[in-house]
């Protein structure tokens, strides 16, 4: 199976009938008095429609306003925990919160789902079953941490971790404490390093883009490599995973494409509302190019027309990327992501839109500080 | 249209990030522009011993006669710069097109540049005050005193940040191919222009390639990257960058320059003999340099003062860049122009300042593509205003009354200051002063900077490190 050729119109419909009934399905539990949580029932009343019969497709999903992220501000928390998983643990993931009150996202399952979801996409050769990881990434209240934890289990492995705190280098960035960031991005490659170097037999990881270069940077200032650290397989993510970025570090830094450097790298893009979305294998043959598939039925990526957010732009087409998030846990229809990017065709491994090119959204990109771990 | 590739160590590098820089006035494409990320940067910051070493297998005469040949080549020469050839009248206007200057004032910056490189051997004699360059390549020598003087180079190469608003700045580097310090340069995203033409026309001069990086790209990121990566780094940005990297030996900065003129009592009754040279030290290259003049400092006749210059710098208008009277440059950044002009208009709401030419028309002139602020005069009755020591990046000038013996406190940071008093006491405080950098004693537009002379700092002070050394 060439994962990149086009999806069949069989395997289209296919797909969309898949997410047209998990839609259903979805607002149904999360509209049902005896299983929605407090703060969609209380929405329910005043909205100029039925849920629970007026939703029959993923298209009438537009009946929602969008989702506006400020509702996940502030507490209590408890009004997103639906009735039907009422008495199962919870976690909270927050993002933001440099400063004021950060967003915070309920879960119960959804991480570990997702990133089982996303251990089915990753080479065996490369993630090998059982080797240990590294996750170089932020730790704290953040889903990610917990999420690569939970990706080494479920691979069979231990994750080990690093002490790395985003809201404190956002700070540093906006005081112009340059001199501190640099400070404290050594200060996390030398936690990774010492793990690497400690005999855990550690072959896979997670990094941020940024680390992962001053990884390798600092490895090689150290006479050595990535790859002979034992690391063969790395997944990444965010709007600077660039495909200028992916050709510096795969030509230079990993030395040469998988077969020849033996690290195979997989981009991704997500957060905390939405799952994971993977890419379609990236190689210079395709100049680099990154393409997203989100994790469909459970979420929903379109690219829509920056002023008309109900209509999705042509194939190839920039738009602002729009996520809709259906599990059982949490229910997010049509949130307008701060990120931009170019509508991308179904293809054979993911029969349904993707979107490439992501980066910060144009309009906000001055209010935006990206890439900061 | 110009492909520029990012060059590392003499070699091009391709992107998958391009970026397309257009005429201010047609929004037309003019260059391609290979724009790299930090990464990069640090990689090749571990080769840098290598731009020092091929510099170092050619005596420094032999990179000055190179230097001369490259400043004929700069000014005359049809070079290879990107994916083009360029003659000298490709590159002015190119310049014209993406900065917003008028090709007059571009074409003065080419001369400017040109007579620091075709003059090296002499401003690098004045640098070192008379030092025997071989002194610097072998590291140490014997002056003819009798003693062995060492000097040790701080870094194989200098990281330039680069700036878009003046090509004339582009002076503070050219010296250092000479003192066998490779150079790794972030152009301006809006002027490339003169590193790249540099670059090619040293290369073509006999210079190695392998001395010269340049990284188009993310202002913030990058230049974060260049000065994290060598021990000596040049550059330029507004106040905050200044606060910075202030105090930072490693870091050579460059900002607003607040340049003054200063009228002392003895002269100040004769102020109308001085009214042409200030306007040219406001006006001249678009009023967008360091050098000047952005206030005047007078005991008396500061209501007259400022009533005067406005007569002569009210009526200057938009003239299209071609034209050769055309002295005032575009903002072709959206939006600042008017950011500017919101903040000077908060003076004179305030009255903090009197606005002196508010009887030629409107200051801020918006255009489809671009805007224009037109000269302006503010006259304050107190140095404490708060309009006393502003700069902007067009002619602009503040006229400040203040009795003679408050001047020196209050001026502030000052990059040239043009003294006009006859007055022992008062110039031999000047002289004493330690926030005027460059001092002009006598009717000196503030412009008018004699490359003979240090200029914000000492370069070879900056780059080579006096120690000493004992030989047996």
């Amino acid at each position: 199976m060439n994962p990149s050729a086009p999806a069949s119109a069989a395997e289209i419909d296919q797909a969309r009938e898949k997410l047209d009934a998990h839609t259903v399905e979805t607002v149904a539990w999360h509209f049902h008095d005896s299983t929605g949580c407090p703060f969609w029932l209380e929405k329910k009343s005043k909205l100029k429609f039925d849920p629970l019969t007026e939703i029959h497709s993923f298209d009438d999903l537009k009946k929602f306003d969008p989702f506006e992220d400020e509702w996940l501000r502030g507490g209590p928390v408890d009004r997103w925990v639906p009735k039907g998983l009422a008495g199962k643990p919870v976690y909270v993931f927050e993002t933001g919160g440099t400063t004021g009150i950060p967003k915070s996202r309920i879960a119960m399952e959804d991480f570990r789902t997702d990133y089982s979801l996303f251990s089915d996409t990753l080479p065996d050769k490369y993630f090998p079953r059982g080797s240990n990881w590294l996750m170089l990434g932020p730790s704290g209240p953040r889903r990610l941490r917990l999420a690569v934890e939970h990706l080494a289990q479920h691979r069979g492995g231990i994750c080990f971790c690093i002490d790395l705190d985003p809201r404190w280098v956002i700070k540093l960035i906006k005081k112009g404490w340059m001199e501190h960031l640099e400070a404290y991005k050594k200060h996390c490659i030398e936690q990774a390093i010492s793990i690497l170097g400690a005999g855990h037999d550690v072959k896979c990881m997670f990094g941020t883009p940024k680390l992962i270069e001053a990884l390798c940077l600092e490895l090689e200032e150290q006479g050595t490599t990535l790859g002979e650290m034992g690391i063969t397989g790395i997944f990444s993510g965010g709007t600077e995973f660039t495909p200028q970025w992916t050709k510096f570090c795969v030509e230079e830094l990993f030395g040469g494409p998988p077969e020849q450097s033996g690290i195979y790298m997989t981009p991704t893009y997500g957060n905390t509302l939405m799952g994971l979305a993977c890419s379609e294998p990236v190689t210079k043959d395709n100049g680099y190019k990154i393409s997203y598939h989100a994790p469909q039925p459970r979420a929903v990526i379109e690219v829509v027309d920056f002023d008309d957010t109900d209509h999705l732009v042509e194939f190839g087409g920039t738009g602002r990327v729009k996520l809709t998030t259906l599990t059982q846990e949490f229910f997010v229809p049509g949130f307008l992501e701060r990120d931009e990017g170019e509508r991308e065709p179904p293809c054979e491994q993911y029969p349904w839109d993707g979107v490439s090119g992501v980066r910060p959204f144009s309009r906000l990109a001055d209010s935006t500080t990206v890439g900061v771990y | 249209m110009i492909i520029l590739p990012a060059i590392r160590w003499g070699k091009d590098y391709e992107s998958l990030e391009v970026e397309e820089i257009s005429h201010f006035l047609t929004g037309e494409p003019v260059a391609k522009v290979h724009t790299v990320g930090a990464g990069i940067i640090r990689r090749d910051a571990r080769q840098a011993r290598r731009a020092r070493e091929v510099l170092r297998e050619l005596s420094p005469a032999e990179l000055i006669e190179k230097c001369k040949h490259a400043g004929e080549l700069f000014e005359n020469g049809t070079l290879t710069v990107g994916d083009s050839q360029q003659s000298p009248t490709d590159f002015v206007a190119q310049q014209s097109a993406t900065t917003g200057m008028p090709l007059s004032m571009c074409q003065a910056n080419v001369t400017k540049n040109a007579f620091v490189l075709k003059n090296i051997d002499k401003i690098l004699d004045a640098l070192t005050r008379g030092l025997d360059l071989n002194i610097l390549a072998r590291g140490y020598g014997d002056e003819g005193r009798g003693v062995t003087v060492s000097y040790q180079a701080q870094t194989d190469v200098l990281g330039a940040v680069l700036p878009s608003n003046s090509p004339g700045v582009h002076t503070l580097w050219l010296p250092v191919i000479p003192l066998q310090i490779g150079l790794a340069l972030k152009p301006g995203s809006q002027e490339p222009w003169t590193p790249y033409r540099v670059a090619a026309a040293m290369i073509a001069a006999g210079i190695p390639a392998e001395a010269f990086s340049l990284y188009p790209g993310p202002g913030a990121e990058l230049g974060g990257a260049i000065l994290a990566s060598h021990r000596r780094s040049m550059i330029f940005g507004g106040p905050q960058t200044i606060e910075q990297y202030a105090g930072n030996p490693q870091v050579q900065v460059h900002g607003p320059g607040y340049s003054k003129i200063l009228l002392g009592d003895d002269v100040v009754d004769d102020w109308p003999r001085y009214v042409d040279m200030m306007v040219d030290s406001v006006v001249r290259n678009g009023g967008r340099s360091c050098i000047n003049c952005s206030s005047i400092y007078a005991a008396r006749h500061t209501v007259e003062i400022a009533d005067a210059l406005a007569e002569k710098m009210g009526s200057i208008n938009i003239l299209p860049p071609d034209d050769p009277q055309a002295c005032l440059a575009a903002f072709t950044t959206p939006n600042v122009a008017p950011a500017v002009w919101k903040s000077i208009e908060k003076f004179i709401e305030s009255s903090a300042a009197r606005h002196a030419t508010a009887n030629f028309g409107s200051r801020l002139v918006e255009r489809e593509t671009c805007d224009y602020l037109l000269p302006t005069v503010l006259e304050c009755e107190s140095p404490d205003s708060p309009a006393a020591n502003v700069e902007y990046m067009f002619p602009l000038v503040s006229v400040v009354r203040c009795p003679q013996a408050e001047m020196i406190a209050h001026i502030g940071p000052t990059l040239v200051g043009t003294a006009i008093t006859n007055d022992e006491t008062f110039r031999r405080d000047l002289i004493a002063c330690t926030h005027i950098d460059r001092l002009n004693l006598g009717p000196i537009p503030t412009p008018q900077v004699d490359w003979l002379q240090p200029h914000e700092g000492n370069l070879i002070e900056f780059l080579y490190r006096s120690r000493a050394m004992q030989l047996t």
